[in-house]
């Protein structure tokens, strides 16, 4: 029976490809293992290899067609003794289309996820895949007419980093896989080539021993920038990052400064689990001593990150591996800073404060959208900085909209909502109207299964909800 | 400290030093140099059985994340076949086995069922986690398998740990601890390498070295690139062994085992190896040459090898031998049919098993 070979999905977010290159061509024998073509994602190229024996009996998608779309049928592999003819075989091909599992035939895009139906890994994020558009947003940092060019946020970090290495010759980079390998998501892409393995520097995977080099060489004045593969690995090296960094200053009574920043991917990746998606926000945002930013947009990122390296205090930069590919305009400038510590409002509105940053933006802003269309007006406030927190500008919206509510994907006891909360009852209890509401991620470990998932983190009807019950509508 | 044991078990050599100084010495014995324990028949057919298993799983595995069936990230075995199954023949019932994210071979190798690790690779309640740990995250408590661990290194104080409940129970029993070369350079090996010598615990580590943590090549990561040293400084005694030679993996698997279950303390195997695909689903592996790729797949693969020597011996024919490969292609299908159909699990499950 002729076997369909599907155009594969070689990443946990790869919706399509490009088909670079067939290594096999039509008639030549295949055997498990051999490599058959090389496809394009958007962060490489990779080989596919065969799974099944025989003959490849005819290619379907020829080499350098663009965009393929994921499990597109691109060639078949004929048994021992089959004719291509057999391919036009109709019984043949529904049988092969048969023996494909039903996420072949669904398009990849937003549905509920049925028990039958697999779910593709892309789905799971498809709520936050297409953010709003953040052309729409106002920047509130950037001067009137300045040119504005489309980045991703990949290429915003990668930009600020080159920028702040050039300024500075103290700033170096060191972590897992940042040089030769580019960055295991591609942050540090080209820096390697650009400044010397004496600034770009592989580590072994030792993150309690780097995390607190990285320390030793701050404390000696150097301005390190460690980057974690991603934030739960720190977890090995929390201990240097808040006894060590966090403390020192203090406790040399300001002799020893500590001029370091801590980034890379927080939050919830897809389908990865438990032990490589969490939220450490409010884990950071606990300790006196640090400096806490998690940006949404691509200019806000390139903006505080170069803020964040200047900064003479350890800075833990939070960002979100979801939110790598998004692109958005960044301000064409020299040198284009924006402060730690100041939240921005992302959308003015009248009716409900919503309280957000990274990725729970995207939530909070296409959930405006949804109350928009209801006749309520959200003000959405990205707070940026987490620590020190901008509780001013959310005061300053309360006073005017009376309600509140923050999201988080972070768990909810002794999250950021609730220091928010808190904070809101102690200093501006008279001008709220109705209880603020907290959207989480649910109390829970985060879940593989992609029905479970998909519960645990926050969805934007959940803020609509939440905003309604605060107004009253 | 007196974690004594009873039978010969681990503890109560409390003065350990000169066997274990004798048996620093086998270093030395490189890989290839001694003779290889030859295996009877049986032995190469259940050895080429249980690799092919393990292969065929894992293609399978690669091509239902290449249709969107598995999420997240996937780390194949392919190529190592050869480590797991060797040393899982040198185990007794209530041994215990733990290692990282690049587990499925082992839970194959302790008899765990290919439609339940593939169902929770796919995410569906007849996985061995309900759906809810993926393929990092599997674990069988029957079959002594203790995970399936994403963070690297931290299955080592893990397996230690459960040494320690070997010893402390004086049960006999011994924890096979695997771990890669990148996960060697963590902290937490030498602490658990120093505990574990200084009280004598059950426990053989078997560093998986394959030549590559994700990108990075082990010389550019590791001062000792030697990991049978790595426990020199605290008189733990290592081997380096051909990890590609299911043979080789045999005999030292059983020199280790006896070792700790004999009371003398911890035991290194470095496993030469080697992995052919990329470190994840999503990793193109640009950091090697395709050559080296293939020479390893020609000259060393562990599964021609048994299978070279099963036909020159006249053990099999080409025809068993393809028997064979249908029949363990047939559980596969099956094993990914239960995985695509059985549904996701109930909701309900989000919030169960936090907390007992
Ligand atoms: C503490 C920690 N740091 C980093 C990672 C990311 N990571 C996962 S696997 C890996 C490479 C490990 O290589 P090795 O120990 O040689 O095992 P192999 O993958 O070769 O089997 C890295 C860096 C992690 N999971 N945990
Ligand atoms: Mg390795």
């Amino acid at each position: 029976m002729p076997v369909e070979i599907l155009m594969p999905a070689l990443s946990p977010t790869m919706e399509k490809g490009n088909l670079a290159k067939w290594i096999k061509k039509e008639g030549d024998a295949v055997k498990s293992g051999d490599v058959i073509a090389e496809i394009e994602t958007d962060k490489a190229t990779m080989e596919v290899e065969a799974v099944d024996e025989g003959t490849l009996g005819k290619i379907l998608v020829p080499e350098g067609t663009q965009d393929v779309a994921v499990n597109t049928p691109i060639a078949v592999i004929l048994a021992d003794g089959e004719s291509a003819g057999a391919i036009a075989d109709p019984a043949a091909s529904a049988k092969a289309a048969e023996s494909a599992p039903p996420v072949a035939a669904a398009p990849l895009e937003p549905s509920p996820v049925a028990a039958s139906a697999p779910a593709a890994p892309a789905v799971v994020n498809s709520a936050v895949a297409s953010p709003p558009q953040p052309a729409a947003l106002p920047e509130p940092d950037v001067p009137e007419g300045t040119e504005m060019v489309t980045q991703t946020m990949r290429e915003a970090l990668r930009d600020a980093m080159a920028e702040e290495m050039r300024r500075d010759g103290d700033v170096f980079i060191m972590g897992e896989e940042v040089a030769e390998y580019q960055g295991a998501y591609k942050i540090t892409q080209g820096l390697l080539q650009e400044f010397g393995a004496r600034r770009v520097i592989d580590t072994p995977i030792t993150e309690h021993g780097f995390a607190g080099v990285g320390v030793g060489a701050a404390m000696a004045g150097l301005k390190p920038i460690v980057e974690f593969m991603t934030f739960n690995f720190a977890m090995q090296a929390i201990d240097q990052i808040i006894n060590s960094a966090a403390k020192t200053h203090y406790m040399s009574g300001g002799q020893i400064g500590c001029s370091i920043v801590f980034r890379g991917p927080n939050g919830a990746a897809a389908r990865v689990a438990a032990q490589h998606s969490q939220d450490y926000t409010a884990w950071y945002s606990h300790i006196p001593g640090l400096k806490v930013v998690a940006p949404y947009t691509a200019a806000d990122a390139k903006g505080l990150l170069k803020a964040a390296i200047r900064d003479p205090n350890p800075v833990i930069f939070l960002e979100n591996e979801i939110l790598y590919g998004h692109s958005s305009p960044v301000p064409k400038l020299d040198d284009f800073i924006v402060p730690l510590g100041k939240a921005k409002i992302a959308r003015p509105g009248a009716d409900v404060t919503l309280v957000a940053w990274s990725i729970g933006m995207s939530y909070a802003l296409k959930a405006a959208e949804e109350l928009s269309k209801k006749g309520i007006e959200a003000e959405v406030i990205d707070l940026r900085t987490i620590r020190p927190l901008d509780i001013d500008t959310v005061i300053a919206s309360v006073k005017k909209t009376g309600r509140c509510v923050t999201v988080e994907e972070g768990w909810p006891q002794s999250g950021v909502g609730a220091e928010i909360v808190a904070q809101l009852v102690e200093k501006a209890f008279d001008y709220l109207d109705a209880p603020v509401l907290r959207v989480t991620g649910k109390d829970v470990p985060m879940p593989y299964a992609a029905n479970l998932e998909k519960l645990a983190l926050p969805n934007v009807q959940e803020v609509v909800d939440a905003a309604r019950a605060v107004t009253y509508r | 400290m007196a974690l004594a044991a009873k039978k010969p078990a681990a503890g109560t050599i409390a003065a350990g030093k000169p066997a274990a100084q004798k048996a620093l010495a086998r270093r030395s014995e490189k890989a290839g140099a001694k003779t290889i324990a030859e295996f009877s028949k049986a032995e190469e057919l259940a050895a080429y059985r249980e690799m092919l298993a393990i292969r065929r799983f894992e293609e399978k595995a690669g091509q239902m994340y290449g249709m969107g069936l598995i999420g997240g990230f996937c780390h194949l075995y392919i190529g190592q076949e050869a480590v797991v199954v060797g040393m899982q023949l040198a185990l007794q019932p209530g041994d215990q086995v733990i290692t990282g994210y690049r587990d499925h071979g082992h839970m194959l190798a302790c008899g765990m069922d290919p439609k339940g690790v593939m169902a929770e690779l796919t995410g569906r309640r007849g996985g061995y986690s309900k759906g809810k740990g993926g393929s990092m995250h599997m674990f069988s408590v029957e079959k002594g398998f203790f995970g399936g661990h994403g963070i690297v290194g931290a299955q080592v104080s893990l397996g230690t740990g459960l040494a320690f409940a070997d010893a402390y129970r004086q049960n006999g029993n011994v924890c096979l601890t695997y771990f890669g070369d990148g996960a060697a350079n963590q902290g937490q090996v030498y602490e658990s390498f120093n505990m574990a010598e200084l009280w004598k615990l059950p426990v053989v580590y078997i560093i998986e070295n394959n030549k590559y943590a994700m990108g990075t090549a082990v010389s550019r990561a590791s001062a000792q690139t030697d990991f049978s040293r790595r426990g020199a400084s605290f008189n733990i005694p290592g081997e380096q062994v051909d990890g590609m030679d299911v043979r080789a993996v045999k005999a030292a698997g059983e020199r280790a085992v006896e070792f700790a279950r004999s009371g003398k303390g911890p035991y290194i195997l470095e496993m030469l190896t080697y992995r052919y695909r990329g470190h994840s689903m999503s990793d193109p592996a640009k950091y090697r040459s395709k050559e080296e790729v293939q020479k390893m797949r020609t000259e060393h693969d562990p599964i021609e090898q048994v299978r070279n020597r099963l036909l020159e011996k006249g053990w099999a024919t080409e025809d068993d031998l393809k028997a064979i490969d249908a029949e363990i292609r047939e559980t596969m299908n099956a094993a990914a049919d239960f995985a695509s159909s059985d549904p996701e699990p109930d909701v309900s499950e989000l919030y169960t098993d936090i907390l007992r």
